[in-house]
């Protein structure tokens, strides 16, 4: 019995799993599943359809990282978005939005951006990777801050998307005909990909194979 | 005592009752297990009402003017939506569109239809659904995001002309706030013990 905050907590010491349980992945029931109709099981209190684990998490969660990454070379190699004035045009990519603000004198917002561009995403990626790297290892390595260092990943995510709310509200705003116009680039929408695909790939990754192959590795 | 497992590391335990103000969480892995802020429905219904109306006032007036040699460019989110789109930017028109109209609004018009029926001890229709619709449609919701964009965007544009806020920009500050609150007051499992009271 341990007490948190005032609530009883009573560890049983096992997994659902091993007890042939299931938590629905969109309520949080859990359901005792019968052996035969696994594949049909269906949460008895949302409907939702019940799993032991996410469905090919492993394979899922591979392919869009793979993605990402794939994306993630267009979305900083090429401009998101093309300023043209008095008839001069000039590009910016992720990374040279970044160095606007630097060279400006202004660095909390070049901070802002560098976190939110470059940093969120490579962090997503490279811990994605790594959590995957170890799951297929059986890695017995610290479970408990692998999965505080998945909660992280799936929190940080969305802050990606402020460069391409800049350029959507840039596009929207300077539109003067030939004195200046923004235009959003092919950047953009690779950029859009990347942060999509990772929040994508964050979900379907299930935490509880680090538990399910540290332990495995533990009892043999 | 309730038999329930932990979300990000399945270990099976019992959880007594938890008081109100009070939070659950896993002994082994740290994850909430469940959280009951006090008054919890009712407050997530205050404060998802209030939001409903933020809502309208923040999408239907313009949250930025931008002045340059005389002519004034006014925007709201839909015309920014509608630019990208006529830019040949489908994709990110679509992605913005999700994440700033559809999913807030979804995400305020859900909590509604749960917590108002309840609130006077009937059942949500489609109730289900509606649950499972919520918590996907959460995620995709990024208003507060949206907030650091408009303030980026500023910035880079004040060298070049003056930047007048329009009365939406204030919506979307408050709207932002009010929503978080909503969703953190909100307790999912709670939803379930009314709903089965209510039966």
């Amino acid at each position: 019995m341990g007490a948190r905050g005032g609530v009883a907590v009573t560890v049983r010491a096992r997994t659902a799993i091993a007890c042939g349980c299931a938590r629905c992945h969109d309520c949080g029931l859990i359901a005792r599943l019968s052996g035969v109709v696994h594949a049909r099981a269906r949460c008895p209190r949302c409907g939702a359809s019940l799993h032991l684990r996410k469905v090919r998490s492993l394979e899922r969660t591979w392919a869009l990282v793979i993605a990402a990454v794939t994306c993630y070379v267009p979305a900083n190699v090429l401009p998101v978005m093309t300023v043209t004035s008095l008839g001069k045009q000039e590009s910016d990519t992720i990374l040279s939005g970044v160095l606007y603000f630097l060279v400006h004198g202004d660095w909390p917002l070049a901070l802002v951006i560098f976190t939110a561009s470059i940093v969120v995403p490579l962090a997503k990626l490279v811990t994605l990777t790594g959590l995957l790297i170890s799951v297929h290892r059986g890695s017995s390595w610290r479970p408990a801050d692998r999965t505080r260092l998945y909660r992280v990943t799936e929190l940080i995510g969305r802050w990606s998307m402020v460069d391409i709310y800049v350029v959507t509200i840039l596009v929207a705003l300077v539109r003067l005909g030939n004195l200046a116009t923004i235009e959003a680039g092919t950047g953009a929408v690779f950029f859009g990909a990347v942060v999509v695909l990772t929040m994508l790939a964050a979900e379907t990754f299930d935490p509880r194979l680090i538990w399910d192959r540290s332990e495995g590795r533990t009892a043999t | 005592m309730p038999l329930t497992a932990c979300g990000d590391c399945d270990l099976l335990q019992s959880v007594g009752a938890v008081p109100e103000g009070a939070q659950a969480r896993c002994p082994r892995c740290g994850a909430i297990l469940r959280s009951r802020p006090r008054n919890g429905a009712e407050r997530t219904l205050a404060l998802a009402s209030a939001a409903a109306v933020l809502f309208a006032v923040a999408q239907s007036f313009p949250f930025l003017a931008f002045e340059m040699k005389g002519s004034i460019t006014r925007t709201t989110v839909m015309t920014g939506i509608v630019d990208l789109y006529r830019g040949g930017k489908p994709e990110i028109a679509a992605l913005v569109l999700l994440t700033i109209v559809l999913a807030p609004l979804g995400q305020i018009a859900l909590l509604l239809h749960l917590l108002l029926p309840l609130r006077f001890g009937r059942v949500p229709w489609q109730l289900a659904p509606a649950f499972r619709l919520l918590r996907h449609v959460q995620t995709w919701s990024m208003m507060e995001v949206f907030l650091i964009g408009i303030l980026v965007a500023v910035t880079k544009l004040m060298g070049m002309a003056s930047i007048v806020p329009g009365l939406a920009l204030w919506s979307f500050a408050l709207l932002i706030v009010v929503l978080a609150a909503a969703v953190s007051s909100f307790d999912p499992e709670a939803v379930w013990e009314r709903a089965g009271a209510s039966r």
